[in-house]
C-alpha cells in the first residue's frame, strides 16, 4: 500500500462517509423528534437514485403513482378521522393539495420525455417526488400510532421498509442502475486527482449541514422541532402540533435521503434494495453518537466510511462484517458507562 | 393431578397430542413437509414470544441464531472438513446439537451483555447489524461452503431409529416443539418468570424489590436463542442441506412477523403465526406473480401492510383476538396455592430500640436546586417516624436516596450500621429495606398474588432450569404461600386471583405494602400509603402498622393525612423547601410555630 492507494481509499471513504453522515443526521433528527427509528430512510436513497436513472435511461418513472396512492390513502384516513363517530366533522380542502400535486406529478413524469431535460432538472424533479413521499409515509403509517410504545413504532418501521423494498422491486425491477456523473472534470491536488463527484458530495453535504444548523438554530420552525424533540408534551401545550413536527421531520429526512441518492448514484450501482445497507451505515453512525449527539453521529459516520473503504482493500468480501462489527466496541463502551434500570413508556 | 386442576394451555397441549399423532397417517408427504417447516418456524418464533411478547424486547437476529444451529449441525454431520482435534465429534447428530447450542448461547450472551443494559433500541439495531454480518459470513467462509452452502448431510438417526422420511421427522419436530411450549409455560409460571414478566413497564419497581432486571432480560434472550438453535438443528436435518439464504435478516424479520401475526402475548401465538404466515406465503407466491405479471419477493408487500394494519387495530394478533372472544384470559393466570407450605426462613430482626437507619447531613442538589439540605435523623427498630411537609418539600427525593434509586450529593446514610454508598436498589432490598411508591407501580395484567410474590423474589433461589423442569415447585409453593399470608394480613385475602389493574387505587396501595412485607424487611418506607383510602380502610392500615411496629419493624412514613399521622407515629420530622424545620413528638409538633406557619401561613 503506497500513498497513492491511501489517498484513493481515503477519497472513497470520504465520499461514502459524507453520505453516511447525512443519513445519520437525518435518522437522528427523526428519532429525537418522533421516537421513530426511520429504517425506511434507505429507501429514499435508492428510490431517488433509481428514479434519476430511469429518467436518464428513458424508462418509465413510476414513483409518482406510489406517491399518488399514498396521498389518496392519507385523504381517506383524514376523511375517516373527521367523520367517524366523535370526529370533528370538518374536512379542510387543504388536505386535497397533496393528491392533486401527486396526480399532476405522476401524469407529468409519465407523459413528458425526461431524458433530455438535463441533470439539474431531473434532480429537482426527483426531489419533488421524494420529499412529499416522506410526508405521506408519515401520515399514512405513523401518524395513527404516534403515541404508541417505541417497540411498536420500530416494528412499523421495519414493516414499512419491507413494503417499500417490495414496491421498489415492482417499480424499478431487479436490475441495478447508475447515473451519469455531474461533470467530468476533477481537481489535481499534488499527485492525487480528486474526483469531481467527491467534491460534489463533500460540498453538498457541508451545505446541507450548514443549512440544517441554520434551520434548527435560527428559524421558528426549526426551534419548534427542537422543542418537540426535547419535550413532546410541553411542546404540544405551547401549540406545536406533534403531527406537524412528525411530518416536517419526515419531509426533511426524505429531502436528505433523496439528495444522498442523487449524489451516490453516479458512484455506486444502486439496486432496489441497496438503500437499506447504505442507511444502516448511517444507523451505525447514529449509534456511535448514542442516538443523541449530532456531531458524534456525523464523525462516527465519517469514520465508518473510512473503515469500509480500507477494509475493501484488505478483506473485500468481509467489509460489511467489519463495518457492522464496529458497533460492538461502541455498545460495550455505552453499556459500561450506563447505570440503572429504567422503564420506557 | 386431575383434569380440573390443569390450566387451559395444558388442556390444549393434551388435546393436540392425538391430533398431531394422527396427521402423518392421513396427510400426504407434501403436507407433512409443510407441517415440519411450520413446526421448526414455530419453535424459533416461540423464542420471540418470550422475548418480545413477555419481556418487551425486540430482536431481528432469531434467524441468525437458527443459522448457527443449522450450520454447526451440517458441519459436524458432514464431518469432512473437521480439524483433527474435533474429528471424534464428526457424524454424530448430538455433537451438532450441543456444539450448536454452545456457540449460539455464547454469541447471544455477548450480544446481550453489550445491548441489554441500554435502552430498548439497541437490541433490535444490534441484532439487525449482527444478522446481516452473519449471513455475509456464511456466504464468504470457505469451510462453510460459501454461497453454495453445505450439502451431502446424512439422514438423522437417533438411538438407532432412522428418521430419513418426513413422517419420522414430523414426530420429532412436533415433540420438541411441544416440550419447548411446556418449558416456556413452566418458566413463565415461576420466580424467574415473574421477573421476566415484570420487565415490561415494571423494571424500576422490580429492581427495588430485589429483582435483577438485566439478568431477567438475559435469561429471556438466551432461552429464545436456545430455541432458535434447536430449530436450526431440526432444520438442517429436514433439508439435509444448508445455505445462507434461510438465515438472512429477511428471515429474522419473517420470524418477528410470525410472532406478531400469531399473537405475541400467547405461547400458542407462535404456532398460529408460523402456520398462518407459511400457508399465506405459499398462496401469495402462487398467485401474486400472475397478478403482477412478474416474479419476485412481492408477498413481503402484503405481509408488511398486514403488520402495519395489525399494529394499528389488533396488536394482540390472532391469539389475542381469539382470547378476547373466548374470554380465556380471565382464568389464565391462577396458580394454585397449596394450603400448607413450610414458611420461608426469616432474617434476624434488629432488637427493639436498635438503630436501623441513620441519615447524617444529607444534601441533594439538582443543578441550582437544593432538594434536600443538610438533613439528619435516625429511625430505630420498633418505631414509626412520620415525615411530613408541604408538596415540594423534598420528601420523595429523600426516599429515593434511602432506597438507593438516587445518590446524595453529600452526607452519609447508614443502614443497620453500614454505609450504603455504592449499593444498588437491589442490594438495599436484600439488606432488609423495602418500600412502596407514591405513584403506584404494579403490573396490571398479573394477578394480585403474583404481584405480591415479586416482593419475595430474593427469598427464593431456584433458577431457570429448575423452573423449566418443575423442580422449583416446593419453593414456589412457599413463595406463593408467603404472598398469600401477607395479602391476608393486609386485608386483600379475597382478591388473590384478580388482575391487579382492576383494584381500586386504595387497594393497590395496600397491595404495595403486602409486596414490601413479602421481602421480609426490617425497615419499611411507605410513601403516602393512606392516600385514596376510605376511613375504615385507614383505621385498618393504622392497626396493621401498629402491629408491625410492635413486632420490631422500623417504619418511615410519608403522609399528608395529619389525623392519620398524628394518631400513629412515635416521632415526626417536618420538612419545608428541603430543610428540616422541626422534629419531635406529635403533640409538640402540632403546636410548633414554624410548622404552623409552613402549613397554615404565618400569623401577621
Amino acid at each position: 500500500m503506497n500513498l497513492q492507494i491511501v489517498m484513493l481509499l481515503g477519497q472513497d471513504g470520504l465520499t461514502n462517509g459524507a453520505i453516511y453522515a447525512l443519513l445519520a443526521l437525518s435518522i437522528l433528527l427523526v428519532f429525537t423528534v418522533t421516537r421513530i427509528l426511520l429504517i425506511p430512510q434507505g429507501e429514499f436513497v435508492s428510490f431517488a437514485a433509481l428514479t434519476m436513472a430511469a429518467m436518464q435511461g428513458g424508462t418509465p418513472v413510476r414513483l409518482g403513482w406510489l406517491l399518488l396512492a399514498l396521498a389518496l390513502g392519507g385523504v381517506v384516513m383524514d376523511l375517516y378521522a373527521a367523520y367517524r363517530p366523535g370526529g370533528r366533522r370538518r374536512f379542510a380542502a387543504r388536505a386535497l393539495v397533496m393528491p392533486v400535486y401527486a396526480a399532476v406529478l405522476a401524469a407529468a413524469t409519465t407523459l413528458l420525455p425526461l431524458d433530455g431535460i438535463g441533470a439539474a432538472a431531473q434532480a429537482a424533479l426527483t426531489v419533488a417526488l421524494i420529499v412529499p413521499l416522506g410526508l405521506t409515509l408519515y401520515r399514512v403509517f405513523y401518524q395513527p400510532i404516534a403515541g404508541a410504545h417505541s417497540l411498536v413504532l420500530l416494528i412499523v418501521s421495519i414493516a414499512v421498509h419491507v413494503v417499500l423494498v417490495g414496491v421498489g422491486l415492482l417499480m424499478f425491477g431487479p436490475e441495478g442502475a447508475r447515473t451519469e456523473p455531474f461533470s467530468d472534470s476533477g481537481l489535481q491536488l499534488g499527485s492525487v486527482m480528486l474526483n469531481s463527484q467527491t467534491l460534489w458530495v463533500v460540498a453538498v453535504s457541508l451545505l446541507l449541514i450548514v443549512a440544517l444548523y441554520l434551520f434548527f438554530g435560527k428559524s421558528l420552525y426549526g426551534k419548534a422541532l427542537r422543542a418537540a424533540a426535547v419535550n413532546r408534551l410541553g411542546a404540544e401545550l405551547v401549540g406545536i402540533s406533534p403531527e406537524l413536527a412528525g411530518k416536517a421531520s419526515f419531509a426533511l429526512a426524505a429531502l436528505i435521503g433523496s439528495l444522498s441518492g442523487i449524489l451516490i448514484a453516479p458512484i455506486t450501482t444502486i439496486y432496489f434494495d441497496s438503500g437499506f445497507i447504505i442507511s444502516l451505515k448511517g444507523f451505525v453512525g447514529a449509534i456511535i453518537g448514542g442516538l443523541a449527539s449530532y456531531p458524534l453521529a456525523a464523525l462516527g459516520a465519517l469514520f465508518i466510511g473510512q473503515a469500509e473503504s480500507f477494509s475493501t482493500f484488505w478483506a473485500s468480501s468481509y467489509k460489511e462484517v467489519i463495518v457492522f462489527t464496529l458497533i460492538l466496541p461502541v455498545l460495550l463502551w455505552r453499556s459500561v458507562s450506563h447505570k440503572g434500570a429504567e422503564d420506557e413508556e | 393431578m386431575t383434569m380440573a386442576k390443569l390450566s387451559n394451555t395444558a388442556r390444549i397441549l393434551l388435546a393436540l397430542v392425538p391430533v398431531l399423532a394422527a396427521l402423518p397417517l392421513v396427510l400426504p408427504t407434501y403436507q407433512i413437509t409443510l407441517a415440519n417447516n411450520i413446526g421448526i418456524f414455530s419453535l424459533a418464533t416461540l423464542g420471540l414470544i418470550l422475548l418480545t411478547g413477555v419481556g418487551g424486547m425486540t430482536s431481528f437476529g432469531q434467524a441468525a441464531f437458527v443459522g448457527i444451529g443449522a450450520y454447526t449441525t451440517a458441519y459436524f454431520a458432514v464431518g469432512v472438513d473437521l480439524p483433527p482435534v474435533l474429528a471424534w465429534l464428526g457424524g454424530s447428530p448430538w455433537s451438532g446439537l450441543l456444539v450448536g447450542l454452545a456457540l449460539t448461547l455464547a454469541v447471544a450472551a455477548l450480544l446481550g451483555a453489550l445491548t441489554l443494559r441500554l435502552s430498548g433500541h439497541y437490541l433490535p439495531l444490534g441484532t439487525i447489524a449482527w444478522g446481516l454480518s452473519l449471513s455475509y459470513l456464511f456466504g464468504n467462509l470457505e469451510f462453510l461452503g460459501g454461497h453454495t452452502g453445505l450439502s451431502g448431510m446424512p439422514a438423522l438417526s437417533l438411538f438407532g431409529i432412522a428418521l430419513d422420511r418426513a413422517e419420522g421427522l414430523f414426530y420429532l419436530i412436533w415433540a420438541v416443539l411441544l416440550v419447548a411450549v411446556l418449558v416456556t409455560l413452566n418458566l413463565l409460571d415461576s420466580r424467574e418468570g415473574r421477573a421476566i414478566r415484570a420487565l415490561r413497564g415494571g423494571q424500576r419497581m422490580s429492581e427495588s424489590m430485589g429483582v435483577n432486571s438485566f439478568r431477567a432480560k438475559m435469561t429471556a434472550f438466551l432461552v429464545a436463542a436456545a430455541f432458535a438453535s434447536v430449530a436450526g438443528w431440526l432444520y438442517a436435518y429436514t433439508q439435509r442441506f444448508v445455505s445462507p439464504a434461510p438465515f438472512s435478516l429477511q428471515a429474522g424479520i419473517d420470524f418477528m412477523f410470525m410472532a406478531l401475526i400469531g399473537g405475541v402475548g400467547h405461547v400458542w401465538g407462535a404456532v398460529i403465526g408460523a402456520t398462518a404466515v407459511t400457508v399465506l406465503k405459499q398462496g401469495l407466491q402462487d398467485w401474486l406473480p400472475h397478478l403482477l405479471g412478474r416474479t419476485g419477493n412481492f408477498e413481503s408487500i402484503v405481509f408488511g401492510l398486514l403488520i402495519v394494519a395489525l399494529m394499528q387495530w389488533a396488536p394482540g394478533g390472532i391469539a389475542g383476538w381469539l382470547a378476547g372472544r373466548l374470554g380465556s384470559h380471565r382464568r389464565r393466570n391462577a396458580p394454585a396455592v397449596p394450603a400448607a407450605a413450610d414458611p420461608l426462613p426469616r432474617r434476624t430482626l434488629p432488637k427493639p430500640g436498635e438503630l436501623v437507619l441513620e441519615v447524617q447531613r444529607v444534601t441533594r442538589k439538582f443543578g441550582g436546586l437544593t432538594a434536600n439540605n443538610n438533613i439528619s435523623f435516625t429511625v430505630k427498630a420498633g418505631e414509626i417516624l412520620g415525615v411530613i411537609g408541604p408538596n415540594g418539600a423534598g420528601k420523595s427525593t429523600l426516599f429515593n436516596q434511602l432506597s438507593r434509586v438516587d445518590t446524595p450529593t453529600s452526607g452519609e446514610i447508614r443502614f443497620r450500621g453500614h454505609a450504603i454508598n455504592g449499593l444498588t436498589a437491589r442490594d438495599m432490598a436484600g439488606a432488609g429495606l423495602s418500600r412502596t411508591f407514591q405513584h403506584v407501580k404494579l403490573l396490571p395484567t398479573m394477578t394480585v398474588l403474583e404481584n405480591v410474590a415479586i416482593g419475595a423474589h430474593r427469598r427464593g433461589t431456584k433458577g431457570v432450569v429448575a423452573a423449566a423442569l418443575r423442580l422449583d415447585r416446593d419453593e414456589e409453593a412457599r413463595l406463593l404461600a408467603e404472598a398469600r399470608r401477607q395479602l391476608i394480613r393486609v386485608g386483600l385475602g379475597d382478591l388473590l386471583h384478580v388482575e391487579a389493574g382492576s383494584l381500586a387505587l386504595g387497594q393497590q396501595r395496600i397491595l404495595e405494602i403486602a409486596r414490601a412485607l413479602c421481602s421480609d424487611p426490617c425497615l419499611l418506607l411507605l410513601d403516602e400509603p393512606a392516600a385514596g383510602l376510605r376511613h375504615l380502610e385507614k383505621q385498618a392500615l393504622a392497626t396493621l402498622l401498629e402491629t408491625l411496629r410492635d413486632e420490631g419493624m422500623a417504619i418511615l412514613l410519608v403522609e399528608h393525612d395529619m389525623d392519620f399521622v398524628m394518631g400513629l407515629v412515635d416521632r415526626v420530622f417536618v420538612m419545608e423547601f428541603g430543610q428540616r424545620i422541626a422534629e419531635g413528638l406529635p403533640e409538640t409538633i402540632q403546636t410548633n410555630p414554624a410548622v404552623l406557619e409552613a402549613y397554615l401561613g404565618g400569623v401577621e
